[in-house]
């Protein structure tokens, strides 16, 4: 089986004002391909610190994290800059668009990073908001829009390069609980077409609609309980039709990892 | 390309987010431009009037004068000396320099000058109509030699206002005529010229001249009458010299060409004179200089002027981009994690530091080109309100033509972009060392 992630004995300790606190005390787990991961745990537990690393955007004290084929835990700035652009795609609680750039150029800035911007790319990118639901507002600034809406624009930008895996971080803790559902029901559409998604919630509703949950305690795994095995939800004639509709957005062949 | 498109479109939608900021940056840095173009074209403007007066003192001058060599020995069989500057080298000079505006033949010759009972030692010069001009000498009465009475080689001449004086204490000099009584000749007064003071000796280049016992006659009418030769007696003993011309008065067209074209006023005359050391070229070496000095010290003071205004709008500039990397920490937060290195942070800040101050500096341009009809409308104005004060202002600051300085456009602008990179570094540098986390995390 293929893995989106691999981590190894992962620890990470700050130091702050001459304490060293030990935010990550050696986790070990595996992310396989397809998969669908809530973590959770108690403020203090270390998954913000787990999300962190996870993200490519702090450096273990110790241990291995693979994304794909690649040690991230050695990768210089740059490197990790460069990882980030072409492999994760975030997903954070309060949306996180850059509010002087409009829906479909918030989607490109990953690719822009890349310096991957096209004609192609343009498309790629009006494709995926169209699959978000956001065709009519394609050049809409962000306060233009719901909570929701950002949230679906954040979730088309996360997908522009095509990651091995989503990084959500608690994505519906500032939506209300109808947008909740179709923030969530648009996840499964994702993990039902191949999508790796990684999610910090504490909310057990949320974490119960991923296939898998991790549980931490002081830095270390509490419990890693598996709820279900292949596709997340019983599949609806709803869903389905959006699944196909995400697949001819996205192109079968563009998801490396599958 | 587009990538470049793109973050130039990125920055000014960002820069268009605040659009009151980022014009008064934009303002600093115009002001800055404006100031270093109009100070140093006011000051240009200054200096040149400045120069014109040192101009006016002879600075576009060069003279060749006739020196007489040393008798050697070889030569003391024959009592009559010939030396000088030939009429050939004055053809060839105004022939062959292009710089060389105009030239002016002179030859003088003492000698005793007397009407009636009344005479005078004077020195006769013979020259040609440009020499009132190049002398700055002024017409009283009458008028000075003219091209057709050089050309009819007439028996004419100009009397200076002291030998007026002293020939012609009672009468009108003009129509009355002179009598040399060494040459045998008259000459008749066809114009007296108004006292014109010394010349005071300027360093060590050029000597006093004196032009009070001056009496001008056509430089034609002089050979004519007088040849080239002259016999001097001088206490018992006669000697005798043969001088085509004394001088050739050069004026140059610009005074940057003077050191130029003395240079090759030497080499013309080197084939024919090297030898004999019997001319000699002066050139207004501490005039020239002071001239320069006078130019530098406008500009190194206008200058710096200019420069502490650019100094001002930078320092606005970095104020404005701290404020807002400051500002924009979180958006710096998600490009962070959205795989912009720390390069890409800090060119992205740049390049809306940059088109800021290019902006500034664009328009600043702009504005320094107006500097003249600006300065001519204050003029008019003050003039119309305030004339005592006017008034009392010096002739040289009333009456400024700024000049825009060619040098001034690029520089300014130069100067421009290179207080927007400065100044932006620091911002830009401060922004992409943030922790990516701790920027995210940033409200």
């Amino acid at each position: 089986m293929k893995l989106a992630a691999k981590l190894v004995d992962l620890r990470k300790d700050y130091v702050l004002k001459g304490e060293t606190v030990r935010a990550l005390r050696g986790v070990s787990f595996d992310v396989p391909v397809g998969d669908y991961v809530a973590i959770m745990g108690p403020s203090g537990s270390g998954k913000s610190t787990l999300l962190n690393l996870l993200g490519c955007l702090d450096r273990p004290t110790s241990g291995s994290l693979f994304l794909g084929e690649d040690d991230v835990s050695k990768m210089n700035d740059n490197q990790l800059s460069r990882t980030r652009a072409t492999s994760i795609g975030f997903v954070f609680q309060s949306y996180n668009l850059i509010q002087q750039l409009t829906v479909l150029e918030n989607i490109e800035v990953p690719l822009y990073y890349q310096g991957r911007l096209s004609k192609e790319s343009r498309e790629r990118c009006r494709l995926l908001a169209e699959m978000v639901g956001l065709q009519e507002r394609l050049s809409h600034r962000p306060s233009q829009l719901s909570g929701g809406q950002q949230q679906r624009v954040a979730i088309a930008r996360s997908l522009v390069n095509d990651p091995y895996f989503i990084l959500a971080d608690e994505p519906t803790g500032n939506l209300d609980s109808a947008t909740t559902e179709e923030i969530l029901r648009l996840f499964e559409n994702l993990n039902e077409m191949g999508k790796t998604i990684i999610m910090v919630t504490h909310e057990n509703d949320v974490a119960g609609r991923a296939k898998r949950i991790v549980r931490l305690r002081d830095g270390k795994l509490q419990s890693d309980t598996t709820l279900r095995e292949g596709p997340a939800q019983s599949r609806s004639a709803e869903s389905a039709s959006a699944i196909e509709e995400i697949r001819a957005a996205i192109g079968s062949d563009s998801n490396k990892a599958l | 390309m587009t990538f470049f498109l793109r973050t130039l479109q990125l920055g000014i939608k960002s820069l268009l987010v605040h659009p009151l900021r980022s014009l008064l940056t934009v303002l600093g840095i115009f002001i800055g431009v404006a100031s270093v173009i109009w100070l140093l074209a006011i000051g240009e403007g200054i200096s040149r009037q400045a120069q014109k007066q040192i101009e006016g003192l002879g600075a576009d001058n060069i003279m060749v004068r006739s020196v007489k060599p040393l008798r050697s020995n070889d030569q003391e069989a024959s009592f009559i000396l010939p030396y000088g500057l030939l009429r050939e080298d004055y053809f060839r000079i105004v022939e062959t320099i292009p710089t060389v505006k105009s030239a002016i033949p002179i030859r003088e010759i003492r000698c005793e000058l007397s009407y009636r009972d009344r005479s005078i030692d004077g020195r006769l010069v013979g020259c040609t109509p440009e020499y009132a001009d190049i002398t700055k000498l002024k017409v009283e009465r009458g008028h000075f030699i003219t091209d057709g009475e050089v050309k009819l080689e007439q028996n004419h001449c100009v009397l200076a206002a002291k030998v007026a004086e002293r020939l012609f204490p009672f009468e009108e000099p003009v129509g009355r005529r002179v009598y040399s009584y060494e040459y045998q000749e008259f000459y008749q007064v066809v114009g007296v010229v108004r006292d014109r003071t010394p010349t005071a000796a300027i360093g060590g280049s050029l000597e006093a001249q004196d032009f009070s016992s001056d009496v001008y006659i056509p430089i034609s009418t002089m050979r004519k009458r007088i040849g080239d030769t002259v016999v001097l007696r001088r206490s018992g003993t006669r000697e005798g010299e043969t001088v085509e011309l004394n001088q050739i008065t050069l004026r140059v067209d610009k005074v940057a060409n003077v050191l130029r074209t003395a240079q090759l006023v030497q080499e013309t005359l080197e084939p024919v004179h090297g030898r004999k050391e019997d001319v000699k070229v002066i050139v207004p070496l501490e005039l020239l200089e002071q001239a320069r000095t006078t130019r530098m010290m406008f500009m190194v003071f206008m200058g710096l002027i200019a420069a502490i205004s650019l100094l001002v709008g930078g320092i606005g500039i970095m104020n404005i981009m701290l404020a807002t990397v400051t500002e924009r920490t979180r958006e710096i937060g998600i490009r962070r994690a959205l795989g912009a290195r720390r390069r890409d942070i800090i060119r992205q800040f740049l390049v809306e530091t940059i088109a800021l101050s290019v902006l500034g500096g664009l328009t600043g341009i702009a504005a320094g080109y107006a500097c003249r009809p600006f300065v001519a409308m204050l003029r008019e104005l003050m003039m119309h309100n305030t004339p005592t004060l006017m008034q009392s202002l010096p002739e040289v600051v009333r009456n400024v033509e700024p000049q825009v300085v060619p040098f001034s456009i690029p520089l300014a602008f130069g100067i421009s972009v290179v207080i927007g990179v400065l100044f932006g570094l620091y911002p830009a540098y401060r922004a992409a060392q943030m922790d990516p986390i701790d920027a995210l995390r940033h409200e």
